[in-house]
């Protein structure tokens, strides 16, 4: 009695943090489909993350759900920085990567994240991307000379031809952009998708690649390359600001003179 | 016999080339291998046969692993 008279708990004079803020509660609706049991219908699952004690981007809320909420949530990260390209994910309708893209702050509505679309899926936000990886090496992305240099050292390019590969070389193969596009996603066997035909023209303009005259016929036919209907969807949704849309036009118009 | 959907013979077109791949196998591991395939085929036996999207992915994953699995360098399955 007497001790609580004497400290009362409730003091308005007590000092507290300036910040002591309200939890901001976000919450996230994540696929969740689990290869070992197939014949259960993938689901949303929804999480809650307090976003004052989380990171700025997706995916530190993401690896903040996986280590403190549900370890069995499944995803692909590595460099948290947008260099790697493993986080490619659909977060609230629009591809991009997991670590590039911040957490909407307005807690009132929900994130959706789901993988990659129109893709096999591996496991929850996992997507199959073998075929994706046997395209971009159908176009052998590398290299193809048929003399070498004469002091026996490195190919020489201007500095003007190096220019070029500018806003083509940066592309980290996230598959963001050929998974947004319907073209891909109805011919994904034949067409290229913009992901791959941005690298085959990378490698036709190349100044220092001899091989410009095959790279060519590969792509001469109504599919590889045709499917593209400039929809440019891939260009919108690019999360490193590349332009796969205008290296396909120029693809184009190298072909038609052929 | 009753005619078989796409979908069902997509199924038997793949047991049959795997167990068909059990004969590049060395003989004494044959049965190990016709053991495993069935195995893994009666695992998903009582599926309904509605499921497509299901059996579907059956189909790719058996696909992949049987592509996997018919290296020459892969010798035994227990």
């Amino acid at each position: 009695m007497l001790k609580s008279l004497l400290r009362p708990s409730l003091s308005p004079l007590r000092r507290t943090l300036a910040t002591a803020a309200l939890p901001r509660v976000k919450q996230f609706q994540i696929y969740r489909w689990n290869p070992d049991t197939p014949e259960v219908a993938p689901k949303l699952q929804t999480y809650d993350v307090d976003l004052n004690a989380c990171g700025p981007m997706v995916l530190d809320a993401l690896l903040k759900i996986k280590n403190e909420q549900d370890s069995t949530l499944t995803f692909r990260r590595s460099c948290r920085e947008g260099i790697c390209g493993s986080c490619a994910m659909n977060i609230g309708g629009v591809n991009t990567l997991a670590c590039l893209c911040r957490i909407d702050n307005n807690t009132s509505k929900s994130t959706k994240i789901y993988p990659l679309p129109h893709m096999y899926i591996v496991r929850d936000l996992v997507p199959d991307l073998t075929h994706f990886y046997q395209q971009y090496k159908s176009i052998q992305p590398y290299l193809q000379r048929d003399d070498h240099p004469a002091d026996g050292r490195e190919n020489l390019q201007s500095i003007e031809d190096r220019a070029k590969l500018d806003g083509l070389y940066e592309c980290i193969l996230c598959a963001c952009c050929s998974t947004s596009c319907p073209s891909y996603w109805w011919n994904q066997e034949q067409y290229l998708g913009p992901a791959v035909l941005m690298q085959a023209y990378r490698w036709l303009i190349d100044s220092r690649d001899q091989a410009g005259k095959i790279r060519k016929e590969m792509l001469q036919n109504s599919m590889s390359l045709y499917r593209c209907h400039t929809i440019m969807n891939c260009s919108r949704t690019c999360p490193k600001g590349l332009n796969p849309g205008l290296a396909i036009a120029e693809i184009k118009k190298q072909l038609a003179f052929d | 016999m009753a005619r078989l959907s796409g979908l069902q013979r997509e199924v038997l077109k793949l047991y049959r080339i795997c167990i068909r791949a059990t004969y590049t196998k060395p003989s004494e591991n044959r049965l190990h291998w016709r053991d495993y395939i069935r195995s893994e085929f009666d695992k998903h036996k009582l599926l309904p046969k509605k499921s497509f999207s299901v059996i579907e992915h059956l189909l790719r994953v058996g696909n992949r692993r049987y592509e996997m699995y018919r290296d020459p360098s892969i010798k035994d399955v227990r």
